[in-house]
């Protein structure tokens, strides 16, 4: 790596990203979240590597009882272990959140690029779609999505989190449709998008190859700052009692169970909001990093 | 400034109806049995699913149903709670309410996120501005419930300061407001700051020093007025956030407000209550909007002549 830093190799241009990642390297706000970021994606992915208690081998008799030496985030209403329960409610929030995010990325981008490229009648109507959808609050719509079809406690978990997934998913698009429409009206215009029209490129060709790699990186930015607010827009909705349910392990959940006892074993509130809010946190500096190696002006 | 008014109120119309029109869809004809789930955790009784029916028209097709649906929206007809109560009474008694939390968070968002801001944004890189920054990224990170609940239990519980739930009355609202507020008072604070580090370099900024005013008199009238002018737009976008944020206070705070039915709405699975409160929710937010829109034509000429 040193050697490539060399004088010989700082003549070559680099392209934005490359860029963008040179100095996100440098950046301690990016090191420090993506560190927290990658505890939790292990987390997520193989939780029995932080513990090897079973969430779901609850045991009444140890009931809303406090932290302890053998538990070392006691032990919630129904007796079960806080601690392993917490470390495995990662996986739905971290799930929903990349799920989401995913999702509002490729329909935005779809949208805004057929609106943006094609222009005309059809951009008139996709804009004021876009319009109609981005006029409903994400929280309120999402809440009247799942309250029309709610998950059932026997629901099995990937259909649970998938309503989760669509209902913010309907309304969460528009905001990149936009961003994406605007950028490749820019792009559009630029002279190796006409000359590749001039070779005989089709549209498909020019859109995937030499629009969208120069359009992308306000979306990019975007999206990482939006997944931190989709995790927090899960937990609200778990909260509510239409997000996730059980048998979910999530931390919206446990927090809405800890609102009745919170006076007499504030432990049931803490772990899982804690760890609610450093993930949040963790994405939100994560966005604010990449955002300041995306965009040139701040420099 | 008329012209503007009339054009703004014409773009009103269409997304007035779209809006209605996408919740109509999303709610009623969706694939599925839309009564799977508005009666609780029973099956609806064939009584209410035929009330319901006829109500919502949902025998006819969906442009019709639709039609018939706006007119009763227009005439003040709401639909019915499960019990069979118009949800129109309900929503009467319960709006004032949460009209008044939402601008009591609203205040709470402009006079700590200004203030913040500015004091950040003036000494750019200082202590001040690294710990505004931080502490404003720390609250934002914390969920608005997570922190309606921390703030009862140790203001409302512990310290007795507020009162743990609320009856509706002004004083028992300012805590339910504190914690709304906060959900957007970090993104006011970094709106202000940046816009005024922003207008702190331009040229008329320059000539105002130049000609000798005070930096109470350059900051506080010439910088802040053209900076504040974002934050207009910011609020009414983030009065949609404000109503679903409402609906969690609400619910903690035992506030008797329209978000307080809608909590109420959910853990009774009544879907059709939910529904219709929703329905007005999103209305007033656009129809906040069209203000906010109005307003900042008024603070910003160049806006007009557009």
């Amino acid at each position: 790596m040193s050697r490539r830093r060399g004088t010989h190799v700082a003549a070559v241009p680099r392209s934005l990203a490359g860029d963008a990642w040179r100095d996100l390297r440098r950046s301690p706000l990016f090191l420090t979240s993506a560190a927290i970021i990658l505890v939790l994606i292990a987390m997520a992915a193989v939780p029995s590597l932080f513990t090897d208690v079973d969430p779901r081998a609850c045991d009444l008799a140890h009931s809303r009882e406090a932290p302890s030496g053998s538990a070392w985030f006691g032990y919630d209403l129904q007796g079960c272990d806080m601690y392993s329960r917490t470390i495995y409610g990662a996986r739905a929030s971290i799930l929903v959140g990349v799920l989401t995010t995913l999702v509002i990325a490729v329909v935005g981008s779809v949208v805004g690029m057929v609106a943006g490229f094609h222009g005309g009648r059809l951009d008139a109507l996709l804009s004021r779609l876009t319009d109609l959808f981005f006029a409903v609050p994400m929280l309120l719509g999402a809440v009247m999505v799942l309250a029309t079809f709610p998950s059932a406690v026997g629901t099995p978990a990937w259909q649970t989190i998938g309503k989760v997934v669509l209902a913010l998913g309907i309304l969460g698009w528009t905001t990149v449709a936009r961003l994406m429409r605007s950028t490749v009206i820019q792009v559009k215009q630029s002279d190796y998008v006409q000359a590749a029209r001039g070779l005989g490129a089709g549209a498909g060709r020019i859109l995937l190859r030499h629009v969208l790699p120069n359009a992308m990186a306000p979306v990019v930015v975007y999206s990482t700052i939006i997944l931190g607010v989709f995790v927090v827009l899960e937990a609200t909705l778990s909260f509510l009692g239409i997000g996730l349910q059980a048998p979910v392990i999530s931390w919206g959940t446990a927090i809405s169970e800890a609102r009745s006892y919170i006076r007499q074993s504030p432990h049931m509130l803490l772990f899982p909001g804690a760890f609610l809010s450093v993930t949040v946190l963790a994405f939100i500096m994560l966005g604010d990093a990449v955002r300041d190696a995306f965009d040139p002006r701040l420099r | 400034m008329t012209r503007y008014v009339v054009q703004r109120l014409g773009q009103m119309v269409p997304v007035v109806i779209g809006t209605t029109f996408l919740i109509y869809a999303l709610v009623w004809s969706l694939p599925g049995d839309p009564f799977a789930a508005k009666c609780g955790d029973r099956p609806c009784p064939p009584t209410y699913v035929a009330r319901m029916t006829a109500e919502y028209n949902l025998d006819d097709p969906l442009p019709l149903a639709y039609l018939q649906y706006m007119g009763n929206l227009f005439t003040g007809d709401f639909g019915q709670t499960f019990a069979g109560v118009p949800i129109a009474d309900e929503l009467l008694q319960r709006y004032p309410i949460t009209l008044k939390l939402t601008v009591l968070a609203i205040l709470v968002e402009l006079v700590i996120g200004v203030a913040a801001g500015v004091l950040a944004g003036i000494r750019r890189g200082g202590f001040l501005d690294n710990l505004v920054l931080v502490s404003t990224l720390v609250v934002v990170s914390i969920p608005v419930f997570v922190l309606g609940m921390l703030a009862q239990v140790t203001f409302g519980v512990r310290l007795g300061w507020f009162p743990v739930t609320s009856d509706g009355t002004l004083y028992s609202l300012v805590l339910p407001a504190i914690v709304l507020g906060s959900l957007s008072l970090a993104f006011v604070a970094r709106l202000v700051r940046a816009n005024l580090v922003e207008n702190l370099r331009t040229d008329y900024v320059r000539t105002a020093v130049a000609k000798g005013l005070t930096r109470q008199r350059v900051i506080g009238v010439h910088t802040l007025r053209n900076s504040l002018i974002p934050v207009v737009t910011f609020v009414g976008a983030d009065f949609g956030g404000l109503l679903g944020g409402a609906v969690v206070v609400e619910g903690i705070f035992n506030i008797p407000g329209v978000g307080n039915m809608i909590f109420r709405g959910i853990n009774a699975h009544e879907g059709a209550t939910v529904t219709a409160a929703v329905t007005v929710l999103v209305l007033v937010f656009l129809f906040v909007n069209l203000l906010v829109d109005l307003l900042y034509a008024v603070l910003d000429p160049r806006i007009r002549h557009v």
